[in-house]
């Protein structure tokens, strides 16, 4: 029988990985991520978990020891968050690039500077072309169900590429929440045990990884990750079906609130989602036609159902946790207002929660009360303070 | 479990594998890279193998029964030049890949 724990985000993460048997485990400490670190190597210790903990120098190596691990034959899993997930990011290139599909949850907090330990989606949204898969989590339960679903998701045979589950530092890596967790049994049936599909890595039996490649084959090993890519849509919609059908939980790439007759929505990411829905019920009390619409998938991003999910509204915003300094927008938004390019709608773009800046009802009020008077002007930093051009004034002789 | 590397000798089936993975290595074709290539002056050739100790990538062949008595391997000779500037006979010229030299 599948039994209620409370957990924080971080166990939750730990619970899963644990769940998946992983055979290898190379981590690196940060804020707000160390907690799966540390949880991890205590479940080594006391035997609970039969697998090699390797202590690594850096994040660079984590990534490298994980990767060549995987290779052998086993699951192998690391977890980051912020300027680790920065160190890490030429090795999460060798893990796509090689079809390495290592599942990792990032904890998402804002990369320097200024120096921050706080929720802030900068450091995913930084590596979202390195060609991995990427998650986002809304809840405690979200990270146990995202990160188990991701293990047949990037396993595939498919899909083949790595993923990482992104939950919000703090927000949701130490907030307590009640979630369901299923019987060992029960996720085995679901995961099975790891079967590489791709060549793997024996003493015995040698061959050869990631040899100089020149211009000649680049492009179609590119076509094959990119295929990886659109595959995992097709993935991810089956292997949400069977996550509902075993465990009774719904999950979907994107997953609409209200939408139906929505005429004004906002789109969202993460933990900020669970506000963006209380605030669309208290909209509609009120009488107004509001949305909400939660991208849980970001790579791949399911531009298709996002366009359906949108194609009855008036007005969309898009909230970003992240600046996109110097681009039109910041990249969910960039994102949606290509999916809508030929529907003519008004896309803005809104800049909030940044360094851990909380998004409140209050926020996303505010969002809605914007969208309905704003005449195209995007982005827009909905929670900026008026003093932000004097905000460390110092006295000076000139 | 059957041998990776065995599995082409016996031709059971073709797997694709995705990305940078073999189980052969072939090099890479570093010939496309040539932008000059040497021509031999073999009336003038003394066969003395000196193109063939300087090759820094060892593509040089000398037959010392044959009329064509210096040959190359067209697919790793990167047009260095090296051969050309090492002859003691000066029997070695570049010339230019595309013809226009």
């Amino acid at each position: 029988m599948a039994r209620y724990k409370m957990l924080d985000g971080n166990a939750a993460a730990v619970e899963a990985i644990a769940m998946a048997k992983v055979g290898v485990i190379s981590a690196y400490p940060i804020t707000p991520q160390s907690s799966v670190a540390e949880k991890l190597s205590e479940l080594v210790d006391k035997g609970t978990l039969k697998a090699n903990y390797i202590r690594v120098e850096s994040e660079h190596t984590a990534m490298s020891a994980a990767i060549t691990a995987q290779l052998t034959g086993v699951r192998a899993a690391t977890a980051t968050s912020s300027v680790g997930l920065a160190l890490m990011t030429e090795v999460l290139g060798m893990a796509s690039g090689c079809r390495v599909p290592i599942v990792m949850p990032v904890v998402n907090r804002a990369l320097a500077a200024p120096w921050s330990l706080w929720c802030d989606h900068q450091d995913t949204m930084t590596v979202r072309d390195t060609g991995w898969l990427q998650f986002y989590c809304e809840n405690v339960q979200d990270v146990f169900d995202l990160t188990i679903a991701a293990y047949r998701i990037a396993e595939d045979k498919r899909v083949q590429t790595p993923a990482m589950v992104a939950l919000d530092g703090f927000f949701l890596s130490h907030s307590m929440q009640k979630l369901l967790i299923p019987e060992q049994a029960e996720i085995d049936a679901f995961i099975g045990p790891y079967i590489p599909k791709n060549l793997r890595l024996d003493p015995k039996d040698p061959v050869i990884i990631n040899n100089l490649t020149p211009s000649d084959e680049m492009t179609e090993m590119r076509w094959q990750q990119m295929m990886g890519m659109k595959n995992a849509e097709t993935v991810i919609d089956e292997v949400f079906q069977e996550f509902e059908k075993t465990f009774g939980r719904r999950h979907s790439a994107v997953e609409g609130y209200c939408m139906e007759d929505a005429e004004e929505a906002v789109v969202s990411l993460g933990s900020m989602s669970g506000t963006a829905k209380y605030v669309v019920d208290q909209l509609r009390a009120q009488g107004r036609k509001a949305g909400a619409l939660k991208v849980v998938s970001f790579r791949p991003f399911p531009y298709q159902k996002v366009r359906e999910a949108l194609e009855n509204t008036r007005k969309i915003a898009v909230i970003d946790r992240t600046a996109g300094l110097g681009g039109q927008g910041a990249p969910l938004w960039t994102e949606t207002a290509a999916a809508m390019k030929d529907s003519g709608k008004p896309v803005i773009n809104y800049i909030a929660g940044l360094g851990g800046r909380d998004i409140s009802m209050y926020t996303i009020e505010n969002i809605f009360a914007d969208l309905a008077e704003n005449n195209g002007s995007s982005p827009v930093w909905i929670d900026l303070k008026e003093n932000a051009e004097n905000l460390r004034q110092v006295e000076m002789y000139v | 479990m059957e041998m990776q590397q065995d599995q082409h000798m016996k031709i059971l089936k073709s797997c694709n594998v995705l990305g940078p993975c073999a189980n052969i290595f072939i090099s890479s074709n570093t010939g496309s890279w040539r932008l000059e290539r040497p021509q031999v002056d073999f009336s003038a050739c003394i066969k003395c193998g000196a193109c063939q100790r300087y090759c820094p990538a060892d593509v040089i062949d000398i037959h010392k029964d044959r009329e064509e008595c210096v040959t190359f391997m067209w697919d790793y000779c990167k047009g260095c030049g090296i051969c050309a500037n090492e002859c003691p006979k000066k029997c070695i010229t570049m010339i230019d890949e595309r013809g226009e030299g």
